[in-house]
């Protein structure tokens, strides 16, 4: 910061963008219908792959036979698993941190088995989608069913068989925590409350499904992987792995991607089998997901029963958590971040928010044949939250307490900090208090109360359900890197002056919509000086960007957002550097503003960036000698004195519940949110936003509903409700800022936030409705069946 | 599928003439033979209105219309509304409130918004959120595109917001 003469942080100048809702630069073309997305990519010789998928949970492949399909006019090749197993070798979902976390071998394609309803078992490859479909219809495939393991509660019992006889039982992942004393807490407190939470398996349900372009050139032996992806080097660096190239012979580019939301931040079995097609059949492969295939292949989340325990006494004190958590995560750990992170960050985030340090915890991951599970937006904090804040309602209930009382009682003060919660998570700067205080001044608590009081009488149910909530940002390698995954939790920015005065800036991060193309501008601007129109930001290309991590875990404008903010430190230091050698002058005495070198006492212009460009690219004789300007930087950054920089919130849902049909409806909806410095506070409220709604989703409407075989009954989007506009709310968003002081620029994650405690605000209001008629439910989508027979109507 | 039959159709103004399966929709035409790839495909069958194409005057899903449907017919696409600037107030407002993110259901919400407001100078919150309710948008979670619309709205019966 010293190097700014005026004596303000690089990002308050005068002219800074930070803290400023600038409209985001790619929004025309995407406006315009001119944006490319994979799905709209074509390219010379492509040829479309259709996957043939499994109509059975479990059953062994006993023969395909593809003779008739293969004669089908523009069919190029019918591959099973194993004729692509020559290109692409099976892998195994492990991180060595994650201690006992087991899986099987999977191929892109099955080979002999299949272990869920949607498993690949064929690759269709034609010259078009609708002739490979067609082709596909005609493939014969003979299985042999066999039992399905479907129920995450059996899953382990003896007589339940084993779906990998490899592995000796079905257990994944179990992990157990004991801290502080908690059977005494239990035993001295004034009253104990325990219930089971259950949440339904939903999915992320991208608006555009998953889809790739792999493009093998035998020539340049090098594939090239066009991918709506989070991770542009991960998949680099996967490919590569098992394909038996190295990374520098694979390059990931990402252009537009519709949505993603952890979907897309896994490899999949079909993208991987899309890869190894491009390089057996030498020539460009595309894949996109149908609907109905997203439905059954796209990651699932959040299948969970979990048991939880409360210990309470009669002046609101909580002594002590203790939960029991299960969930069912498919036949396969899913590679390469495994499926046991969610049921692991239940474990670590329960009761974080509160000062108590009694807890007890035990995690268990099942195998099951049904679809893979694994990290979907907000991954474990939604179940966490919603546990957490179950239990303190149930607690608060039971002694009489107002729900925000009782809260205020327990949050960690906000003097509290530095701080570690029982289960080792450190916590640098949180703002429990403030946030609810600021909450209580946006929705108006006491006036809601009333108002709910005064209706109850005419027999209208609203409810107010409160939820606080922590959430992990800013990741180091503390989440991957430690256990063995090649997935950076660095990222890079190189900033460079062009030769016409522009500044062009190629970052690690990806874009999916939030925001990182414009906060990277809106901060290298900021830094330099620099009008933001003139700033252009590349990503999602493994060869033109730094390597590093993406866009994932909220940790985009907190990691990449430092990079850009530190690369562009140095430009701006090696541009004064240079105007001063011109200008016979110091940098010091020098400033860039709008575009210009000026002076740094009076602001008077000296040079404008073009003109400095001009002479550096092109008049280097008119330099004086041994001056040789570096008109481009380059940084990294990974977070290293905190595995992960915590942020905190409260949110808050006011509904009515009719007791005569079991629907809900959404009145209001507030969120009090603290990510530290906010750069761009229209981004950041719509990313809450987004998420809340995905929240509410989970709370209301989104199930995958499975029969007893393993089959997904309603693996369509007229079956399987998603949050549209009739039903949302308007949401208001508030924010406490608590910067982190580990970087310079002090901004933590916001992705979600929203999604984090939408669900819990909810059920807390639905069961606050229900108060008048002793109904409490734990269990979520909060449909009218569960409604009207936790009323015992039905 | 059988035989390709003939099709004449003007699309965005331009005329056009083609051969298409009778199986072939409307979406995959604009997409596949037309290259027009800012209609988008979502989910396939008429829910998610990623799809949302005018026809002679009227906004349909694209996907749960058949191309040979489309004979004789006047089609108009996010690339036509952009290029004849109808919509250039509205996208103006959709950018300037960050009323998309990932832009997959941008082009379907823009024709839906365009239809409702040419059916009424000034809808409702509410009556917005009715009129959308057939496009499904994952990232914003419909607020900001609530605002946009109804900026736009005031800002065309000449009051501001």
């Amino acid at each position: 910061m010293s190097a700014f003469s005026d004596g303000l942080s690089a990002l308050d100048r005068p002219n800074s963008y930070i803290g400023k809702a600038v409209p985001r630069p790619n929004l025309e073309r995407l406006m315009q219908g001119r944006g490319l997305y994979v799905s709209d990519m074509e390219l010379p010789r492509m040829a479309h792959v259709v996957f043939l998928r499994s109509p059975h949970a479990h059953a062994s492949i006993v023969a395909i036979d593809a003779a008739a399909a293969k004669r089908i006019p523009g069919v190029i090749a019918v591959v099973t698993g194993r004729e692509l197993a020559a290109v692409v070798t099976p892998w195994v979902g492990v991180l060595s941190h994650m201690k006992g976390l087991k899986s099987a071998p999977q191929h892109a394609i099955a080979i002999g088995r299949v272990c869920w309803q949607g498993e690949a078992v064929a690759a269709i490859v034609a010259t078009s989608r609708a002739v490979a479909e067609d082709a596909a219809e005609i493939v014969s495939v003979e299985y042999r069913e066999l039992a399905a393991v479907t129920d995450m509660r059996t899953a382990l019992d003896p007589e339940t068989p084993v779906i990998h006889s490899s592995l000796g039982d079905n257990l994944a992942f179990e992990r157990q925590l004991d801290v502080g004393a908690v059977d005494r807490a239990f035993a001295d407190s004034d009253a104990v409350v325990e219930a089971e939470f259950v949440f339904g398996r939903h999915t992320g349900v991208t608006l555009e499904p998953r889809a790739v372009v792999a493009d093998w050139n035998v020539a340049e032996a090098r594939l090239t992987i066009y991918q709506g992806t989070q991770a542009p080097h991960m998949v680099q660096n996967i490919a590569a792995l098992h394909l038996g190239l190295e990374d520098a012979q694979v390059r990931v580019i990402c252009k537009d991607v519709g949505g993603s939301f952890g979907i897309k931040v896994h490899i999949y079995a079909d993208e991987m089998a899309t890869y190894a097609l491009s390089k057996l059949l030498r020539r460009p492969i595309k894949f996109v997901a149908d609907r109905v295939e997203s439905f059954n292949t796209d990651i699932h989340a959040r299948d969970h029963r979990c048991k939880g325990r409360i210990g309470v006494n009669q002046d609101g004190t909580i002594t002590a958590f203790e939960i029991d958590d299960l969930t069912g995560i498919g036949p396969y750990s899913m590679y390469p971040r495994t499926s046991a992170i969610e049921a692991n960050q239940i474990v670590n985030l329960v009761g974080g928010a509160y000062v108590t340090k009694n807890y007890r915890a035990r995690a268990r991951v099942v195998f099951q044949n049904k679809n893979v599970m694994c990290q979907y937006r907000g991954v474990g904090h939604p179940i966490a939250c919603s546990v957490t804040e179950g239990l303190v309602d149930l607690a608060a209930s039971k002694i009489g307490m107002d729900p925000v009382e009782i809260r205020r009682r327990n949050l960690v003060p906000d003097d509290g900090y530095p701080c570690a919660s029982p289960a080792g998570l450190k916590f640098e700067l949180l703002s429990h208090h403030a946030a609810m205080n600021k909450l209580m001044g946006m929705m108006d608590y006491d006036a809601l109360r009333a108002e709910q009081a005064a209706l109850r009488r005419s027999n209208i149910h609203r409810g107010i359900g409160i939820a606080s909530f922590i959430e992990i940002t800013n990741p180091s390698a503390a989440f991957y890197g430690v256990g063995g995954a090649r997935i950076s939790s660095q990222d890079g920015v190189a900033v460079r002056l062009d030769a016409t005065g522009s500044v062009i800036c190629q970052t690690s991060i990806s874009e999916q919509g939030q925001g990182s193309e414009s906060l990277t501008a809106q901060i290298v601007g900021s830094v330099l000086g620099v009008s933001i129109q003139r700033v252009r930001v590349i990503l999602g290309d493994t060869d033109n960007t730094p390597y590093g991590g993406g866009t994932w875990a909220s940790r985009g404008a907190g990691i990449g957002g430092e990079a850009a903010l530190q690369a562009a430190k140095v430009l701006r230091s090696n541009i004064l550097d240079v105007a001063a050698a011109i200008l016979q002058s110091s940098p010091a005495e020098l400033d860039i503003v709008n575009d210009a070198i000026v002076n740094a006492d009076d602001g008077a212009p000296r040079i404008e960036l073009k003109e400095l460009a001009r002479i550096v690219y092109f008049r280097p004789d008119t330099l004086p000698p041994g001056i040789q300007p570096e008109l481009m930087a380059t940084r990294h950054f990974v977070p290293r004195q905190y595995p992960f920089a915590f942020t905190n919130g409260v949110q808050a849902c006011w509904l009515e519940v009719d007791t005569d049909s079991g629907f809900v409806k959404l009145l209001r909806h507030w969120v009090v949110e603290d990510c530290g410095r906010i750069i761009n506070p229209q981004l950041v409220d719509e990313q809450i936003r987004g998420g809340v709604v995905q929240g509410l989703g989970a709370a209301l409407f989104e199930h995958c509903i499975y029969d007893e075989r393993g089959q997904l009954t309603n693996a369509n989007m007229a079956d399987y409700l998603v949050p549209m506009s009739g039903e949302m709310p308007d949401i208001d968003v508030g924010h406490v800022v608590s910067p982190t002081f580990e970087t310079e620029l002090g901004a933590k994650g916001a992705g979600e936030a929203g999604t984090a405690g939408a669900a819990a605000a909810v059920a807390n209001a639905v069961n606050d409705a229900l108060k008048p008629f002793g109904a409490v439910i734990t269990e979520i989508p909060l449909t009218p069946q569960v409604i009207l027979a936790a009323l015992g109507r039905i | 599928m059988t035989t390709a039959m003939p099709i004449s159709l003007h699309v965005n103004g331009e005329a056009v003439v083609a051969q298409v399966l009778p199986r072939l929709n409307l979406a995959d035409f604009l997409r596949e033979h037309l290259h027009l790839t800012g209609t988008h495909v979502g989910c396939e069958h008429g829910v998610c209105g990623a799809c949302t194409v005018r026809v002679n005057g009227d906004i349909v899903r694209s996907c749960l219309t058949l191309a040979v449907q489309a004979d004789n017919a006047s089609i108009e696409t996010i690339e036509g509304l952009s290029d004849s600037g109808e919509i250039a107030d509205l996208q103006a407002a959709f950018r300037d409130r960050n009323a998309l993110q990932c832009g997959f259901c941008t082009p379907g919400m823009l024709m839906a918004a365009q239809d409702l407001l040419k059916l009424e100078s000034s809808p409702s919150r509410q009556r917005i959120r009715e009129h959308l309710s057939g496009n499904y948008c994952r990232c914003t979670g419909y607020q900001a595109i609530v605002d946009a619309i109804e900026t736009t709205a005031r800002a065309r019966i000449g009051r501001e917001p």
